[in-house]
């Protein structure tokens, strides 16, 4: 299904948050999710399910002040 | 050394961890500045997430998610329930920026995510003002420390409200303070320590320096020299020359 993933539109394979960062290739990263501007804990992703057009945000810590 | 939330930090320096020439550097200025705490942001990962968090991990200091960069009570909150899952901790600096020009703090999105973000049980550092009311309602909403800005971030500009800063930190002596951006130079850092700051909560100054290792070790010693001189007591300032020397007892010679 289409997906808005980290801002870029994406075409993915997946049911779920936790399909979707297979997909990804993300399933191992120390990553965190928010689903249309919610979070969404680690242990939560398996059960919840995307629909088409949902925007998916993925991060990881970086460079701050 | 300061005391946040019940947590001793092992230096009264706060350090950021962007904008280094190198991670290899980045390293090398954490070591020299013998940093307590490192602050981080969360952004999208686009592949270098992991071994950043692996080079941060690896500092040996603790970790203090920001929510840089969120200009609504919403994103903060968001941002921060991510920092919290990804970096283990209830910590988190709480930036709510109302004014891009100077990234100066929206202090009344500020106070409504800080009260949400304390029921959730997070420790909110917050990135505030000086002014009184609004840390007075920090405080209110939870908050058990207050970090003003010295001058808005990467100014370099120093502590620009003398007597903001004064006043605030007489009007809340048991609160734990850091000040929070527009440290330029060591003298600045010195300064707000001499004011009877607990820490400062640097970035820029050190990571673009033209040696940032050798100002981080500048930065240190400028914050311990202040400290200790705010623990002396020192001198309050007078307009008129008082002799040093002893006037008694001079040689009459004319």
């Amino acid at each position: 299904m289409k997906l808005t993933i980290n801002g870029d539109p994406q075409e993915i394979h997946a049911t779920t948050l936790a399909e979707a960062l297979a997909a990804l290739e993300l399933s191992e990263a120390r990553v965190a999710t928010a689903l249309n501007g919610i979070f969404v804990p680690a242990d939560a992703r398996a059960a919840t399910a995307l629909s088409p057009g949902d925007s998916l945000e993925i991060v990881a810590p970086m460079q701050g002040g | 050394m300061p005391l946040f939330y019940g947590t001793q930090v092992s230096s009264p320096m706060m350090l950021g961890t962007a904008q280094y020439p190198s991670p290899a550097i980045l390293a090398a200025a954490f070591s020299a500045s013998g940093a307590g705490v490192a602050t981080v942001s969360l952004r999208r990962e686009s592949g270098g997430g992991q071994d950043f968090l692996r080079l941060i991990e690896g500092l040996g200091v603790v970790l203090l998610p920001n929510t840089a960069g969120c200009h609504s009570v919403k994103e903060a909150v968001t941002t921060a329930q991510m920092a919290r899952e990804l970096l283990r901790t209830n910590w988190i600096k709480l930036e709510v920026i109302g004014h891009g020009d100077l990234l100066a703090p929206d202090v009344f999105g500020l106070v409504e995510a800080a009260r949400e973000l304390c029921a959730q049980g997070f420790k909110v550092f917050p990135y505030c003002t000086e002014d009184l009311s609004v840390c007075d309602q920090l405080l209110r909403a939870g908050c058990e420390v207050l970090m003003p800005w010295g001058a808005p971030i990467g100014s370099g500009l120093g502590l620009n409200n003398l007597l903001g800063l004064k006043a605030l930190r007489a009007a809340f002596r048991d609160v734990p303070m850091v000040i929070d951006a527009g440290i330029g130079r060591p003298s600045h850092a010195a300064a707000a320590m001499e004011l009877g700051f607990d820490a400062v909560l640097l970035n820029t100054a050190v990571a673009k320096a033209g040696d940032p290792v050798t100002m981080a070790r500048a930065m240190a010693q400028a914050l311990d020299a202040g400290r200790a001189a705010y623990l002396s007591d020192p001198i309050e300032p007078r307009e008129m020359a008082t002799p040093s020397t002893p006037v008694i007892g001079k040689a009459f010679l004319q």
